[in-house]
């Protein structure tokens, strides 16, 4: 991997991460994670669920930032309604509200987008708008949208400063979800959506993970152990990840967590917290 | 826009750019009256000055609370941010939160001179990043010991004015000022020095006046 890269992953990044525990206060507060043991169970259960989420978003955020720097085919964007299409235009909300378990709404054409749409003036803003309501319908606790907004915006500073990029501009102006920024943050520093993947795929397991050695006072150097024990299943997560950028974004991955859903709403209201989710 | 640096003789002047709020850092030890000399300074300063604060409180809310409950300043002029156990992280390594909760007062209230950023509480090792406050406060408590001083650290070195507060209690703990005060300007290079009980003094006049001609110097400098 490019060092640029490495230091997109690197938790020492200066975008905000370290206020945010990556949802194990709460879990640390109802009693659910004490140990190594429990938090690996849980970090496991994070990385299939808002692991592969954020992976995937990464990834096609990386691939239309790239492809928006390029002469762009007519099926390179496969997330957008097709503007005038043969069968109607389907609206940003419309595609947005479509849940990925739900048949493609009439309206959205699978696979093509109008070249227009995308180079056209504001289309390329529309498509963001899209993709970044993709991630909203994945994220129903406000309190991990706002986590995941404020994160972003975070590290659109930061990439903004080190790989100025047109997409970066956009979504920073849009407060975009955090994986939509990593992903326009890889392209912009020479990555592809399979790199995407697996920076947010580590990252979705990292946060957590330090969390656990802050607020339990665990053996570092166990964690550590317990986060080697988990690359073959980061891998295979970004891997899979990765696979969805090419195709329509209503069809990327939606798998939840309520319960983590659930710690998130009720660590926004609680009195005594360390972290900000 | 661009960081101004080199004016003169204060060879890290750190002047905001394009007119912006002077952003002004107040670090020091838990307890030491970071609060209470945030609350002094917006009692003092708030009619001449357009303020606000941002909190960096450790596991409450409690800083930002109190300063809302002595009503120093108007609500939507205080926000607290949160420092995933590590206040030092806040102020210096990532001070992306911190960044954002002063960028979003800048945004609500045009025209603002200054804002506070109150750490939370910290080691002796704790500065605030040039890339966050333009100037820094450190505050240190008679009652942490009259050895502080000398044990140096980075707060009291390089903080652009050190304030050795609550001297009220030097003869009840048995703290010698004049020994603080000379170890302090042994470190400090020439830097300020200030001793304050804001029991006694509430209104912290020395701090006050060393934060007017700070904000003063910034207008001046700031390029039309
Ligand atoms: N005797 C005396 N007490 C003071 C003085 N200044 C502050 N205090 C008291 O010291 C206590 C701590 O003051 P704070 O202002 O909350 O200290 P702080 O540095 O903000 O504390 P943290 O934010 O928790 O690190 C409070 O009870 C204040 O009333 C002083 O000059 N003299
Ligand atoms: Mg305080």
């Amino acid at each position: 991997m490019h060092p640029s890269l490495l230091l997109l992953a690197d938790s020492r990044l200066p975008a905000g991460g370290h206020a945010h525990s990556g949802g194990l206060e709460p879990a640390v507060t109802a009693g659910t994670v004490t140990d190594i043991p429990s938090l690996t169970a849980f970090l496991r259960g994070r990385l299939a669920t808002t692991g592969l989420v954020t992976a995937a978003l990464a990834a096609a955020a990386c691939a239309l930032a790239v492809t928006a720097t390029e002469p762009v085919e007519e099926d390179r964007l496969p997330g957008l309604p097709r503007a005038g299409g043969a069968t109607g235009t389907g609206t940003p909300a419309e595609a947005a509200t479509h849940r990925a378990s739900d048949p493609p709404p009439s309206g959205t054409t699978t696979g093509t987008v109008n070249r227009a749409t995308v180079t056209g003036d504001g289309g390329l803003a529309v498509a963001w708008e899209v993709l970044d309501a993709e991630a909203d319908t994945r994220t129903p606790s406000p309190a991990q949208r706002r986590a995941a907004r404020a994160q972003g915006r975070s590290l659109a500073r930061v990439a903004l400063r080190t790989w100025p990029s047109a997409a970066l501009d956009v979504l920073a102006r849009q407060g975009a979800h955090h994986p939509l920024v990593l992903g326009a943050a890889t392209a912009a520093a020479g990555g592809g959506p399979r790199d995407a993947a697996s920076i947010a795929a580590y990252g979705s397991v990292t946060g957590g993970a330090s969390a656990g050695v802050r607020l339990l006072g665990l053996d570092p150097l166990g964690v550590n152990e317990a986060l080697g024990g988990l690359a073959a299943a980061i891998d295979a997560v970004a891997a899979e990840a990765a696979g969805y950028a090419g195709r329509p974004w209503a069809e990327l991955p939606a798998p939840s967590a309520p319960v983590l859903d659930l710690y998130a709403e009720a660590h926004a209201g609680a009195d005594l917290r360390l972290f900000e989710s | 826009m661009g960081a101004h640096f080199g004016h003169g003789a204060d060879h890290h002047a750190a002047t905001p750019p394009g007119g912006r709020a002077l952003r002004l850092g107040i670090g020091g030890p838990v307890g030491s009256g970071k609060t209470a000399l945030t609350a002094a300074l917006c009692r003092v300063l708030r009619d001449e000055l357009a303020l606000a604060v941002v909190t960096n409180d450790i596991y409450t809310t409690e800083d930002a609370d109190f300063l809302r409950r002595e009503a120093v300043l108007s609500d939507d002029r205080i926000t607290a941010v949160r420092t995933g156990a590590c206040p030092h992280t806040a102020i210096r390594d990532d001070i992306s939160a911190n960044l954002d909760a002063v960028e979003a007062l800048e945004q609500r209230h045009p025209g603002l001179d200054l804002v506070i950023v109150e750490s939370g509480g910290d080691n002796l090792t704790a500065l605030f990043s040039r890339g966050l406050a333009d100037r820094q406060i450190f505050v240190l408590d008679v009652a942490g010991g009259d050895d502080v001083p000398r044990k140096g650290g980075l707060g009291v070195a390089a903080a652009d004015l050190l304030v050795i507060n609550k001297t009220d209690l030097a003869p009840l703990v048995g703290s010698d000022l004049e020994l603080m005060a000379s170890d302090a300007a042994r470190v400090r290079d020439g830097k300020p020095v200030a001793l304050t009980s804001l029991r006694e003094a509430p209104g912290a006049p020395e701090v006050a006046a060393w934060v007017r001609r700070v904000v003063a110097g910034s207008r001046e400098h700031a390029p039309a």
